[in-house]
């Protein structure tokens, strides 16, 4: 495992910033334009989430490179009131910031691994990876 | 259909033969692209991206700048793919419901299916259509072994699944009653208890129960709060509001119904109906029940069984064959 980099998301201008560190990221693993920008959009939905529903948290990235797989792997981790129903947040239009965003269903469309832990009260974190074709 | 590979070698032959032609023969070839990638599930945004590798391949030297409108453009599409991509998810969602809720109509057709009596002196006519794919309302026909023939006729206030669950309770209360003659007040008290028992209380439930007794043309009702039907005289060539008062199902327990009886002549029909039936619109308007004995009448020279079909045709085309509620209607007409 590579050198974990993190993202502190305060305010909504922090999204981009993860997002431009999830871009270099992903641009050195080697990935091409449209996993970038999927990446890119997948990474805006796991820090909108942070900014809207907990406040405050990071997100982190981390470089897969080993032998026979190479990866990007994100995690998203707030201290928030953590996600109630997790299997109703998951399921198809269900999105609660009014339907424009693509929600956890689309981060895990954008992704090839997805997995979330969430405590009431404690917080989320959700652990992402797409891997380099 | 031809088979077209969708692949970038594809797309770039395609495209390369309109820059070249510009005619309608290589976009009606884009088309068919279209068409098969949507087919295979192909999100907007993977076009984009063949369409940016295949005009870098066939022109190596685009500008800087039209590269970077093109990734512009890639990054703005990425939403549209998972939009596109949970449209997909959810259709095949919604084939699965359908597909679901077609068995359980099938299996409620069973559970609700009736055997239609015969008598020599008595013409019978019944139908039944829901509005979506699960009826909510039920008619029911008894026959007992002192010749009597007791019509349940029952509506759930709502349609769709939940209407038809409560529904096929009612048939299996039904059932439960003994095989003997069965008075309609004291049906109608039995199936009362039951609903407020086992109902939601944000749930009604009208219902009608009649006892014709074949000896001697007798016509013995109750209703629960019920839609009322018509007694259609043939001697006077009216028709007259079957009345009869009664809270609906599952209110109080203790409710009792009062019982009404009714002498039949020959020729005479009694019509008992779903509000399904008076609740047809024309355009916004509700029809009137007026409207609908001008209906009965037009078809009385027919069976019963037909005139019930030709009643429901009517209404059916009046609605754009649409029908906003469950529709229910039955015809009994004493023949001798």
């Amino acid at each position: 495992m590579d050198f974990q980099s993190c993202v502190n998301i305060k305010k909504e201008w922090d999204i981009v910033g993860a997002r431009q560190l999830g871009r270099d990221i992903a641009k050195k693993v080697g990935f091409g334009n449209v996993d970038q920008a999927r990446i890119a959009t997948a990474i805006s939905e796991l820090a909108r989430n942070i900014y809207l529903y907990a406040g405050s948290g990071k997100v982190c990235f981390d470089a897969i490179d080993e032998l026979n797989e190479k990866g990007l792997r994100i995690v998203a981790i707030d201290e928030g009131p953590g996600i109630q129903d997790v299997s109703q947040v998951m399921e198809d239009g269900f999105s609660t910031s009014g339907g424009l965003g693509a929600g956890l269903p689309g981060v895990k469309r954008l992704m090839d691994e997805f997995d979330v832990i969430s405590r009431q009260g404690e917080g989320t974190e959700i652990k992402v990876v797409k891997w380099l074709r | 259909m031809s088979t077209l590979k969708l692949d970038l070698q594809t797309y770039k032959d395609l495209m390369k033969q309109y820059i070249e032609t510009q005619n309608e023969q290589a976009l009606y070839n884009a088309e068919q692209f279209s068409k098969h990638s949507i087919q295979q599930n192909i999100s907007p945004d993977e076009i984009i991206n063949v369409h940016f590798q295949a005009l870098m391949e066939l022109y190596p030297d685009v500008p800087d700048d039209i590269r970077n409108s093109m990734n512009f453009l890639l990054e703005t599409m990425i939403s549209y793919g998972l939009a596109y991509q949970e449209y997909q998810a959810l259709r095949e969602k919604q084939l699965e419901l359908q597909s679901e809720l077609s068995v359980a109509a099938k299996m409620q057709q069973t559970l609700l299916s009736t055997v239609k009596p015969e008598y020599n002196q008595l013409d019978v006519g019944a139908t039944s259509h829901p509005a979506k794919q699960m009826n909510g309302d039920y008619y029911h026909f008894v026959e007992d072994q002192e010749g009597s023939l007791g019509i349940a006729i029952a509506d759930v206030i709502g349609k769709g699944v939940p209407a038809a669950l409560c529904m096929s309770m009612i048939k299996y209360s039904m059932d439960s009653f003994p095989e003997k003659r069965m008075e309609p007040s004291i049906v109608l008290e039995g199936m009362n208890r039951v609903v407020e028992r086992n109902v939601d209380p944000s749930m009604f439930i009208t219902m009608f129960y009649g006892l014709y007794d074949t000896k001697d043309n007798r016509f013995f009702y109750s209703s629960a709060g019920h839609e009322p039907g018509f007694y259609y005289s043939a001697k006077e060539d009216t028709f007259k509001d079957i009345e009869a008062e009664g809270l609906v199902l599952g209110v109080d327990r203790d409710t009792s119904y009062k019982q009404f009886e009714q002498q039949v002549d020959p020729g005479d029909m009694i019509v008992l109906l779903t509000d399904g039936v008076t609740e047809c619109r024309s355009g916004d308007d509700f029809i009137e029940r007026e409207e609908i004995a001008e209906v009965i009448r037009h078809y009385k020279h027919l069976p019963a069984q037909e005139i019930t079909d030709q009643v429901y045709s009517h209404f059916e085309r009046l609605q754009d064959f649409q029908l906003r509620d469950d529709f229910t209607l039955v015809i009994l007409r004493r023949e001798v």
